[in-house]
C-alpha cells in the first residue's frame, strides 16, 4: 500500500471509532504493541527529550529504505509513533520526505501537533525527516 | 461550612466554559489562579479612564495613576505586614524577584568561596540563579535534603550553616509535594548566623497568613498570577537594610535621579530597582486582587482549602493503586501523585479529555524528582473556588483512567 492508501486506512479505523475514549483505547493498544525496539537503541543520541515523556527513535537503511525503531516511556506517545511507523516505515527516503501527513489532522490528534506539545508528532515527525534527509545525502540521490 | 462557594464561582467567568466537550474543572491552580470579574474590570478601567505613564508627567491622567499604583504598593506592604512600602519592589514575577536578588545581593555581600543554602524541594526559579551566581562568582551552593515524606531534613540544614553561607533560600511551600516549610524556625536559625534569608512564597502567598515581620524574613518573594492577579507581575520584598545595601541590577529610567553622559546617581528605595516604565496595569489588577481575597477574608479562605485539601487527600488517598508523593505532616493546597505505572503525561492527556485541568510532568523540580526516582507526577492543585463535587469527578476520572489501561 502507498502512503496515502494507509493514511486513509488509518483515517477509516479511527472513525469507526466513536468517542475520544474508544480512540485512546486504539491508540494505549497501538502503544503497547509496539515492540520493535531493541535496547542497544535505547541510547541519548535517538532520544528526543521534552518536558513530558521521552521518545528514542532509531532509523536503520536497508535495500534503499528507511525502517523505524522507537519506544517512549508514555503509552500513548507510543501509540502515536506507532501510526507514524505504521504510515512511513520501509519507504525510501523521497517517499518519506514528499509525505503529506494528512491524517494526523483527519483522525483528531491535531492537537498534538502543537509545538508547545514538546514531545508532540512534530519532533518526531521532523526526526524521522531528519533520518531521511541524511540518507537521501548518504545515498547520493 | 458557611462558605459561599457558589457566588464566589460566579465571579469567574471562566469556570463557566466546557472543555472537550465536558465542564471545566480547574485544578491547576499551582501553576496559575483564575482571574476573577472585579481584577478584570479593575484593569479594564485603566485603559477605559486613566491610561498614561505613571510617575512622570504633571497631568491629570498620569497622576491618578501614580496614586493608584502606589496604593498598590501600600496595600501589598499591609498583606504581608512589611514595615515600609519602600520595602515593596514591583517585578514581573517571583522568577525575576529571585534573579534580583542573585544579581543584587549576589553582587553586594557575597564573595568567592561563599556559601548559598536552598533545599531539594526549590523550583528551578530558585536553583538556576544560584547556578548563574555559582558560575559568575565561584560560590558554593549546600542542599538541605528532602526526607522520604517530603520534608525538609532540619537537622542536616543546621549543620549546613556555616561561617561561609552568606544566604539561606528556600520555598514557603513545595509546588509539587505540598509541604509547608517551617520557614520562621529556618530564618530564626539562619540569623543565630547572621545569615538573611530569602522565602519563595509562590505557592503560599494565596494560601497562608504571610507576616513578614513575624517570620523575621530578609526577602519574600511572590507572583500576582498564582494569587487571582494578572500574570506578567510579582513581588519582591526586602528589608530595608538589604535593599539599601544592594545595587540596582538593570538600568534605565525611573531608577535614576541624576543622568549625565559621563555618570548617573541612583534613585531611592524602591525605585533603584524599578527601572524603565513597570506594568502599572497589572499592579493595578494585583491591587483588585488582594481586595478580593480580603473581601471573602483570608482566615475564611484558609479554613475553606485547608477543609478541601483534607477532602480531596482522604478520596484521592482511596484510589486504587495511587502513590501520593508528600505526607509531610503540614502541608496543603495540592496533591502529587501516580496512577499504577501509567506515565503522568497519559493520565493528565485522559483526563483533559475529560475536561480536568492538571499538571503533569516534572514541574520545574527535576532534582526533587531524581530524588525520588520518578520521571514526574500528576499534580492537582486547588483555588478558593474548587469544590468537594469537583475532586469526586477527577477521582471518578481516575478510575475511567485505570479502565482504559486494563
Amino acid at each position: 500500500m502507498s502512503i496515502n492508501e494507509l493514511q486513509d486506512q488509518i483515517i477509516e479505523e479511527f472513525s469507526l471509532l466513536g468517542e475520544w475514549m474508544d480512540r485512546y483505547s486504539y491508540l494505549i493498544e497501538l502503544g503497547n504493541g509496539l515492540d520493535n525496539f531493541s535496547e542497544e537503541y535505547r541510547t541519548n543520541q535517538n532520544l528526543i527529550e521534552g518536558c513530558q515523556s521521552k521518545v528514542w527513535l532509531h532509523a536503520e537503511l536497508k535495500d534503499g529504505k528507511i525502517f523505524f525503531f522507537a519506544d517512549s516511556d508514555a503509552i500513548i506517545v507510543k501509540g502515536i509513533v506507532a501510526l507514524l511507523i505504521k504510515v512511513l516505515d520501509g519507504r525510501t527516503p523521497s517517499e518519506i520526505l514528499d509525505a503529506d501527513l494528512y491524517f494526523i489532522d483527519k483522525v483528531g490528534l491535531k492537537e498534538h501537533l502543537s509545538p508547545t506539545r514538546s514531545n508532540g508528532l512534530v519532533a518526531m515527525v521532523k526526526q524521522m525527516r531528519m533520518y531521511a534527509l541524511a540518507y537521501k545525502t548518504k545515498l547520493g540521490l | 461550612m458557611n462558605y459561599p462557594v457558589d457566588s464566589i464561582r460566579e465571579d469567574f467567568p471562566i469556570l463557566k466554559r466546557m472543555v472537550n466537550n465536558k465542564p471545566l474543572v480547574y485544578f491547576d491552580n499551582g501553576a496559575t489562579s483564575q482571574t476573577p470579574i472585579p481584577v478584570i474590570e479593575a484593569m479594564n478601567r485603566v485603559y477605559y479612564e486613566f491610561n498614561s505613564n505613571i510617575h512622570r508627567g504633571v497631568h491629570t491622567l498620569s497622576n491618578l495613576g501614580t496614586e493608584a499604583f502606589e496604593g498598590v504598593r501600600r496595600k501589598v506592604a499591609a498583606f504581608i505586614n512589611a514595615r515600609h512600602s519602600h520595602e515593596v519592589i514591583f517585578t514581573k514575577g517571583t522568577t525575576e524577584s529571585i534573579n534580583l536578588v542573585a544579581y543584587s545581593y549576589g553582587e553586594a555581600c557575597i564573595l568567592e568561596g561563599d556559601e548559598v543554602i536552598i533545599s531539594g524541594m526549590e523550583h528551578h526559579s530558585n536553583i538556576v540563579p544560584w547556578h548563574l551566581l555559582q558560575s559568575r562568582k565561584g560560590i558554593t551552593l549546600k542542599v538541605i535534603p528532602v526526607l522520604e515524606d517530603g520534608s525538609l531534613d532540619m537537622e542536616a540544614y543546621k549543620q549546613l550553616l556555616s561561617p561561609r553561607t552568606k544566604l539561606v533560600a528556600v520555598t514557603h511551600i513545595s509546588n509539587v509535594l505540598g509541604t509547608i516549610n517551617p520557614v520562621k524556625e529556618i530564618t530564626a536559625e539562619a540569623h543565630k548566623h547572621g545569615v538573611p534569608v530569602l522565602i519563595d512564597g509562590a505557592q503560599a502567598i494565596h494560601h497562608e497568613m504571610v507576616d513578614v515581620q513575624e517570620l523575621d524574613c530578609d526577602f519574600y518573594v511572590f507572583s500576582s498570577h498564582k494569587m487571582y492577579g494578572p500574570t506578567g507581575t510579582g513581588v519582591l520584598y526586602g528589608k530595608e537594610k538589604w535593599l539599601d545595601k544592594m545595587p540596582p541590577w538593570q538600568g534605565g529610567g525611573e531608577m535614576i535621579k541624576t543622568v549625565t553622559l559621563e555618570t548617573s546617581t541612583f534613585n531611592e528605595l524602591p525605585f533603584k530597582f524599578e527601572a524603565g516604565t513597570p506594568d502599572y496595569v497589572g499592579v493595578i489588577g494585583l491591587g483588585a486582587a488582594i481586595d478580593y481575597i480580603e473581601g471573602i477574608g483570608r482566615e475564611v479562605i484558609r479554613r475553606y482549602e485547608g477543609d478541601l485539601y483534607a477532602y480531596a487527600f482522604d478520596r484521592l488517598s482511596a484510589v486504587e493503586d495511587i502513590r501520593i508523593y508528600g505526607t509531610a505532616p503540614v502541608r496543603g493546597s495540592l496533591v502529587s501523585f501516580l496512577l499504577g505505572n501509567i506515565h503522568p503525561f497519559d493520565t493528565g492527556m485522559l483526563l483533559d479529555k475529560m475536561g480536568i485541568a492538571v499538571r503533569t510532568g516534572h514541574h520545574c523540580a527535576q532534582p526533587l524528582m531524581d530524588r525520588f526516582a520518578i520521571p514526574g507526577t500528576v499534580r492537582a492543585s486547588f483555588a478558593l473556588y474548587n469544590t468537594r463535587e469537583e475532586v469526586d469527578i477527577l477521582v471518578a476520572a481516575l478510575a475511567k483512567v485505570r479502565q482504559l489501561f486494563g
